[in-house]
Parts: C-alpha cells; structure tokens; sequence
C-alpha cells in the first residue's frame, strides 16, 4: 500500500508542473506586456515598472516561471486590479463557497444515484428500472444553466419554496446543488446499476443465497459492499466536474463563488484572478484525485499489485 | 492484410443489431432532423432569425409564432432551427479537432510507448487536471472570447478522450499477429498505423465521436451561456437561454424552447451513441 502511495505521488509531480506551467503562460500568451495586463492598462508607469520588477518581467522565462512558482506556494497570486485586494483573499472565501456547494451536490447526488442504482439493479427490467434509467437519461442531458432556471422557476418563483437568490443558508444552497448534481446523479445511478447487476450473479452471491441469508442481508451486506469498489472511483470525478460545472450553477443562481470570479476576471481582464483561480481549481481536482485513488487501492487489493 | 473490424458484411451485421434497439433508432432519428434542420434551416424557418418586431416583443406562442417572440420581438421557432446551424458547425468543428489530434497521439504513444508515449500521457494528465468545462473555460482564458476560439476550446478540451482511447486499442492491437506479419512483409511503420492498426480501432473511435458531440454541444452552449462563446445577436441555443434570463418570470417561454432543444439534441446523440456502441462491440457494453 505504502509503495502505491509512493507511486501515484511521484506521477503527481509532472502533472503539477504542467498545471503551475499552463497558469503561469496565461500572461504569456494573453497579448500585451505581462507587467501592464496586472497593473491594468490605466495604471501609472511607475506602477507598471514596480510590477515588471516585483514579477521580474525582464528576466528570463524560467526565472519568472520559478518566480510564479515560489509566490504561487506562499499563497501569493498577486492583487486583484478590479477589487484592489490579495487574490488569495478572494479565491479562499469565493472557494470556501464552491466547495461546500459542491459537497451538497455530491451528497444529493449519491444519496439520490445509489438507491435509484440499487432499486434498479435487484428489480432489473421492473418500471422503476426503466423509470430511473430514463430519468439518469434526463439526467445526463440536460444543460445545467437550462435545468437551473427551471428549478428557479418552478419552486422559487411558482411554489414559493426556495428562495431565487441570495446565499449564506443552507436553504439558498438546495436548489443549485440539485441542478449541479443532476448530471452526476445520472452517472452514479448506471454505474450503480451496472456494478450491481455484475455482482448479483457471482459465485459468492448465490452461496449467500444458498445458505439461507435473508435476501436484503445478500443485498446491502454482500453484494453492495462489492459492488460499490467501482463506483467509489466515480465520486472523486464527480466531484471535480462539480467545481467546473459549479461555473455555470453560480452564474445561474448569482452565487459568490469560485467559478463566477474566474469568469468575471476574464471579463474584466483581471488576469491575476484568473490565474489564481486556474491553479486552484486544477491543484484541488488533481488532489481529489489522488485522494479517490488512493481509496480505491485500499477498497480493491488488485488495484495495488498491478 | 488485416481485416477492418467495419468491413461489409460486418457493417450489415452492426446495422442488424441497430436496427433491433429502438433507443437507438429514436437517437439516430432525433440525430437526422437536427442534421437537416441544420442543412435547410434558412428553407423551413418561416422568419429570418434577425428579423424583429418590437410592437410584438415576448408573446407567448401562438399560430403566427409558434414558440412565441423573445425579447426583441424575434420569432423564436426560426432562431432555434438556425440555431440547429450554428451549434451542428461548432460541434463537427470541435470533434474533428480532437479526432485527428487525439487520434495520432494515441496512435504514437500507443506503437512506439517508451518516452513519447510517457511524455503524450502526461500531457493529456494535465489537460485533464481542469475539470470539465473548467478547461474549456481556461483556454478561453488564453485564447479570449468568440466563436472561432470556442471551436478550439471544445475541440482542446476533448482531446484527451480519444487520445486515450486510442492507445488503448492500439496497445493492445500490436501484439496481434497481423502487425507481426505487416511487419515481417517489409510494411514501414506509417503504413502499419495507418493502414493496419487505425482500422482495427475504428469501432470505439466512431462511438466516441457520437458520444463526444453531445458532450461538446452541453460545453459549447454552456460557455455561450456565460457569454464566453457565440455573440448575441447570433441565433445560438445557449446565448439565446441567457438573453431570456431577464424574462424568465414574466416570459418563462423565452428560456424554455432554446433548453429543450440542447437537451433534445444531447439526448438523440448519447441515445444514439449508446446504442452504436451495443451495436459495433458488444463486449463494451455496460
């Protein structure tokens, strides 16, 4: 185990530097001077010189690759030139808020994935079975912006209950988690059902069976335990589409998170946002990764030995 | 010579089995009316897609308008089959990117492994490093936004599916005693890639492509959404939902009929995409 370990973070390493090189080029690759992309263009030749000195814009590249790197780890992204503040400072409370929108999904979307993948699995071909796949087909169709203004419009607007905007309660977060979680609700459900399905015929199955266990005891004791080994890998995916889909959620909902501030610093030509926000966005799925991974290594020995 | 796995007889068979799935068959029909909604839009829509009347902005549908008129007094039916024009170019753009890209670098790290095929995996690592639409979103960072780099981004950002399929079958495709004997014929290595392996991979290749264009179309109108891509005034589903977003209390339909027509279309490809790949490998299935 400690050896896989060993392993799969010695292939984080690459990945890193490509995620820390793919930030540092945005200014580079972004036309215009790097200096006056963060100071702004109506910033004061002083303040541009002060910028090109600080980043050491007039040495080398891979001097102000390392540069970005060392800042990067102390937790300095440079300053925001729309909110004139760290942008660490808005990347931890914008990210705090995407995070925990992101939890609820995942949780809505398991809770609501498993039971519709067990149901479906031990009641193959029933109409509940073909209800869920039907609905998991929804599910995995459906725009998130698109399915986000109808919730809005159905339980804020019509039924009164959610409220449409705001944040900072947990009742303000119900309906975007929904709409985030829907697609991987979907995802969860097949894969489910199709571990399942491939479970409940092993040998070890029937044995349960045979020797007279209760047939819940054979389901959620023998066979989902089993079954879930595979569907543990798509959690940790899920949730980093969620910090990408959350994007699309928080422009929805009007929603002060992470996404939203990247797009608003495209817009707003904030490249030090933008940057910051790549790069945590990236360093954090990578590490989910890892972390889901490691998971399943220790749920599933084969994976170890391999 | 190497036997395809889509040769006639087969292709015969594949639509045998294709034919039996009706999910497949209403995927593949909702498929051929987007398709030629696409080619004839500016034939069936009973209005230009510019054309407004601001005396009759935001009605409901009606026989006149039959989804209704947004907030520009716009036929809404005749945005939404242009529209079909617009999306069906971004998506063939954007698949065709990441097919020929993430075809020959799977077809490289696959044949020759060792330092290529370490160096192209751990790109496409990378790539995937940003979640979903988020990478989409960051490469419009670079690149600004627009429709020619919305193009580039849906494409970049579903290279790394193929590429890894690719390689996939290719690693496991050389081993078979047909490369050996191309090999021992004197054949180069080009002529092994191209001629021998490719074909043989054909059958997971064609069913990620119908799978990946309903994934493109869900990011592409998803970053119009967030204005990052097509422009308004241009009839794209996306744009169209966010303009409507204003409305949506007071003209709930505006929102409603450029959303059902992503989620139709997604729906007819992954319907479609699932049912080819019953079809083409049946050892794929789920």
């Amino acid at each position: 185990m400690i050896r896989y370990i060993l392993k799969r973070l010695a292939m984080l390493v690459p990945v890193l530097f490509g995620v820390t090189l793919v930030s540092f080029s945005l200014l580079q690759i972004v036309p215009g001077d790097p200096a006056v992309l963060l100071a702004g263009e109506d910033a004061n030749p002083e303040f541009i010189e002060a910028v090109r000195q600080e980043y050491g814009f007039d040495q080398p590249l891979h001097v102000q690759y390392l540069r970005f790197v060392a800042r990067a780890a102390q937790g300095d992204f440079g300053i925001s030139i729309r909110n004139r503040q760290p942008v660490i400072h808005l990347l931890l409370q914008r990210f705090s808020f995407t995070v925990q929108l992101s939890f609820l999904s995942i949780l809505i979307a398991a809770a609501i994935g498993l039971v519709a993948g067990v149901v479906s699995a031990t009641r193959q071909y029933s109409i509940f079975d073909h209800a869920s796949m039907v609905g998991a087909l929804f599910g995995i169709s459906m725009p998130i912006f698109w399915l986000g203004l109808l919730l809005m419009l159905v339980f804020s607007v019509h039924l009164r209950w959610f409220p449409a905007g705001g944040s900072g309660e947990l009742r303000h977060l119900v309906l975007p988690a929904v709409a985030l979680g829907a697609a991987s609700a979907a995802v969860i459900a097949r894969m489910t059902r199709a571990s399942m399905l491939e479970v409940i015929r092993q040998d070890y199955i029937r044995t349960a069976r045979a020797n007279g266990l209760r047939e819940t005891v054979v389901i959620y004791k023998h066979a989902l335990k089993n079954a879930m080994i595979p569907v543990i890998t798509v959690f940790g995916l899920e949730f980093g589409y969620m910090l990408g889909g959350a994007v699309l959620t928080e422009t929805v909902f009007s929603l002060p998170g992470v996404g939203r501030l990247m797009v608003e610093g495209i817009f707003q030509r904030d490249y030090a946002v933008v940057q910051g926000a790549m790069l945590l966005v990236a360093t954090t799925f990578v590490l989910v990764n890892l972390l889901t991974d490691i998971a399943y290594a220790f749920f599933d020995p084969k994976i170890r030995y391999e | 010579m190497s036997e395809p796995l889509v040769r006639t007889s087969q292709a015969a068979e594949v639509w045998r089995r294709l034919k039996r799935n009706r999910a497949a068959l209403a995927g593949g029909a909702i498929v051929a009316v987007f398709v030629f909604t696409a080619l004839f839009a500016p034939g069936i829509a009973p209005y230009a897609p510019d054309a407004g009347d601001l005396g009759r902005r935001l009605e409901p549908p009606s026989a006149e308008h039959w989804l209704g008129t947004d907030e520009l007094g716009r036929d809404i039916f005749s945005r939404i089959l242009h529209g079909a024009r617009v999306s069906l170019q971004i998506q063939l753009v954007a698949v065709l990117i990441a097919l020929v890209a993430g075809c020959l670098l799977g077809l490289l790290g696959g044949y020759y492994g060792g330092w290529a095929d370490h160096g192209i995996m751990r790109a496409m690592d990378i790539l995937l490093a940003f979640p979903g639409i988020f990478l989409a979103i960051s490469i419009i960072a670079v690149l600004g936004p627009g429709l020619l780099n919305l193009m580039l981004a849906a494409g970049i950002y579903s290279i790394p599916q193929f590429a890894r399929i690719v390689r996939g079958s290719i690693l496991s495709l050389k081993e078979k005693e047909f490369v050996e004997a191309a090999r021992a014929a004197g054949e180069g290595d080009a002529s092994i890639l191209f001629r021998h392996l490719l074909p043989n991979a054909m059958a997971p290749i064609i069913i990620q492509t119908t799978l990946r264009m309903a994934t493109v179309l869900l990011t592409a109108s998803g970053l119009s959404f967030l204005g990052l891509g097509v422009q308004p005034p241009h009839p794209e589903w996306g744009a169209m939902l966010s303009n409507a977003r204003p409305y949506l209390i007071t003209a709930p339909h505006v929102a409603t009929f450029p959303g059902l027509a992503i989620m139709l279309v997604v729906m007819g490809f992954n319907l479609f995409g699932d049912g080819l790949r019953d079809s083409l490998d049946p050892r794929l299935k789920d």
